[in-house]
């Protein structure tokens, strides 16, 4: 009688626990079904300029692509950390959503080498994006002859931006040329009682910085062939970067580890630094802060070299509704399109054929740029190397920002290019 | 058949969390191990098995030596913050011990910092050990200028020598309070006869505590440098709101988590295993320890 009654408790308890976990795993079996017209659209812009710019792509689509709705799947937070977790896990349970938002450029190399995107190549020629993209983000994006991602805009990495009222102070009224003028200039604000006259935050901001320095002492097509394995890392030309690197160190603000960029663009706008360099997207952040005593300039040597990053929409394998994604695609990449997106979000179109007088002042210079000037990518920002390579990028940088050893930090550049360049 | 009477139904009612533990914790950690010795370096999946070299990779061959440096972090914000909190926490637990009034309230006002998660903290302490010092100095810094102590002013967690010392100070604040608990429920735990002895052989104070007390507590601060330890050597979200992931401030958790944000499977696994290692080193000696300790009991 004992046993029976112990069992019995024992059974229910047992039965119980084996229903709570099978009415938890039956939950997310719905949906999906070769006849969807929803078109899951994964990003992390999730608030801010980005949502609104999001949203204007939205309104665009669904004009566009009658028929066929828009379903949010945004993964807030991390500046796109978490989205990449999970979309990572998704796409290994061969779950994709029907398109992802991920930077163009050689941060999509894991995906390709993955078999996980689709070479859109002939949509390119059917959209015509050959002839609306210029040809360096065309080169760019080209991996073995195909093209798999249409970028939604494009933002530069390479300005320098400067708080006017410090630099009339010091007497400074024309934008340096080269990098001694520019160490000449440092000088000048630093005469005038600024200890760090140029403001630089934690490891990925160096790591632009000395992108930027790179491309003034190797020229953009040495600069470009670092990520390509066409140029070697251990080059007499990247130690002198290095070198020269090290030497605008000492103009930056000691507390530079301890600071994202916009703590140190808010040494700017205080008048405590005069320079900063940082992508275009602080034009948006400076007018949205309200702040207008700002002037731009291109890093001095950098001549007609616009380093761009790019968002981007892919069309992943085994997408549960293929054609509406190509749909998004084509609006994403359609002249109207990057206008409602580009407008909102402060950053430009990527096609040579927008109208500059639909944008901001900082935006119209820079697409005037745009057309004329030669592309290059960005490490820090994926469009150069994979990420991976951006992390042992970051984390280089990171400690050179501590010891300043320029001999490390060039051997660990050229071990992390010897792993992670393209095999 | 008698004695599986008597153990089954047992055995059935604690099946459902044997099965679940050996699926997600077991089985997890053998999935893991299997991925640390395969070549997953990317979303392409495993090719095959490369026996350890992703761990002497690892130690041998890891640019600037990253991993090793994470050790060298881990270490030294270990050792910090241990000897910290259990000092602090032992200061404590003696003060009250010996009498205070308002206990009760002391008591609270220590123990309330554990309440708060790390990453909060976190956030206040990253302002608190603001690196600038002298005009633009700000948070602790800005406390010392305005005392007078400029000298004391520190660079903190930016240190590249000693910044996983700094890095242990909130640490020591949020948890000496609960090593305080410990040693207090230890003082407590201690029969008043055993004092009364003490005092009939004319014991000191100093004599009291140094050969009757505190040999009684050893068990109590095994336990505390155990839990503090494993915490320790787990170490995420303090650190990740503080600096961020960083070169300067980053231990073994915070490059797993880096290294899995590359999609470098392998390589994360084979750290997670070490910090499994590491974490087992000091947890498995004390487990048997006090299982010894309750069948002699």
């Amino acid at each position: 009688m004992r046993f029976t009654r112990r069992a019995a408790v024992a059974a229910v308890g047992v039965a119980a626990l084996l229903t709570a976990t099978a009415c938890g795993s039956s939950d997310d079996s719905s949906g999906g079904g070769s006849g969807s017209t929803k078109v899951e659209v994964f990003t992390w812009w999730a608030d801010g300029g980005e949502k609104a710019g999001l949203d204007g792509l939205v309104k665009q689509f669904g004009t566009d692509c009658a028929g066929q709705t828009f379903e949010n799947g945004a993964v807030a937070g991390g500046a796109g950390a978490n989205a990449k977790s999970v979309l990572a896990s998704r796409l290994q349970q061969s779950d994709p959503p029907d398109t992802f938002q991920a930077h163009a450029g050689a941060e999509l190399q894991d995906y390709i080498n993955a078999g996980q995107i689709e070479d859109l190549s002939a949509d390119y020629d059917s959209w015509g994006l050959k002839q609306a993209f210029p040809q360096g983000l065309i080169d760019n994006l080209t991996v073995e002859g195909k093209i798999y991602s249409v970028p939604a805009n494009i933002h530069r990495a390479n300005v320098v931006w400067t708080n006017k009222k410090v630099l009339a102070d010091a007497g400074i009224t024309k934008d340096p040329a080269d990098m001694a003028a520019f160490i000449a200039d440092l000088d000048k604000v630093k005469a005038k009682g600024i200890a760090a006259p140029l403001a630089v935050g934690k490891d990925w901001t160096q790591l632009m910085l000395f992108e930027s320095v790179l491309i003034t002492d190797l020229g953009a097509d040495k600069f470009t062939g670092l990520w390509t394995g066409a140029t070697d890392w251990n080059d007499a030309g990247v130690t002198k970067a290095i070198n020269d690197f090290k030497t605008l160190l000492t103009y930056t603000n000691k507390d530079r580890d301890a600071l994202d960029w916009t703590d140190a663009e808010k040494l700017v706008m205080d008048g405590k630094a005069a320079y900063q360099l940082m992508g275009d997207w602080e034009a948006a952040d400076l007018d949205a802060k309200k702040f207008t005593d700002y002037a731009w300039f291109t890093f001095p040597g950098n001549g007609d070299t616009f380093q761009w990053l790019a968002d981007s929409f892919v069309l992943p394998k085994g997408a549960k509704n293929a054609e509406g994604t190509k749909c998004w695609l084509k609006t994403v990449g359609s002249d109207a399109g990057q206008k409602a997106f580009n407008t909102t979000k402060g950053s430009i179109p990527a096609r040579t054929d927008a109208k500059p007088a639909d944008y901001p002042k900082y935006q119209q210079a820079a697409m005037a740029d745009w057309k004329s000037f030669k592309q290059v990518p960005s490490c820090a920002h994926g469009s150069a190397c994979s990420q991976g390579w951006q992390g042992a990028a970051n984390s280089a940088l990171g400690k050179f920002s501590t010891n300043q050893d320029v001999a490390e930090l060039q051997k660990a550049m050229a071990t992390a290019a010897s792993e992670f360049v393209k095999k | 058949m008698r004695k599986l009477r008597h153990w089954g139904p047992g055995l059935l009612l604690l099946s459902p969390s044997l099965i679940l533990l050996a699926i997600f914790v077991y089985g997890l950690i053998a999935w893991t191990t299997k991925v640390s010795v395969s070549d997953e370096h990317n979303a392409l999946g495993s090719k095959g098995f490369v026996g350890l070299e992703n761990y002497t990779k690892l130690f041998t061959n890891d640019i600037n030596d990253r991993f090793t440096h994470s050790l060298k972090n881990l270490l030294i914000f270990t050792v910090v913050f241990l000897v910290g909190a259990m000092f602090f926490g032992l200061l404590w637990a003696f003060i009250l011990e010996r009498g205070v009034k308002a206990e009760g309230f002391f008591r609270t006002v220590y123990l309330f910092p554990m309440a708060v998660s790390f990453v909060a903290s976190g956030v206040v302490w990253r302002w608190l050990m603001n690196p600038n010092k002298g005009d633009s100095a700000g948070g602790l810094n800005s406390v010392l200028g305005g005392l007078g102590l400029d000298f004391l002013q520190n660079t903190w967690w930016t240190n590249p020598d000693w910044g996983m010392a700094a890095m242990a100070i909130p640490a020591i604040w949020q948890l000496s309070g609960y090593v305080m608990a410990l040693f207090l429920a230890g003082f407590r735990g201690i029969p008043q006869e055993l004092r009364e002895a003490a005092a009939m052989d004319g014991a000191s104070t100093y004599r009291l505590y140094r050969n009757v007390i505190f040999p009684q507590l050893t068990p109590v601060a095994l336990s505390a440098l155990i839990i503090l330890g494993h915490m320790s050597m787990k170490m995420f979200d303090l650190i990740m709101s503080v600096s961020g992931p960083q070169w300067l401030t980053e231990v073994p958790a915070i490059y797993v988590w880096q290294t899995l944000l590359t999609s470098d499977y392998a390589k994360a696994a084979a750290i997670s295993i070490i910090l499994l290692l590491l974490v087992a080193v000091v947890i498995v000696p004390y487990l048997i320890y006090t299982n010894r300790q309750e069948k002699n009991a």
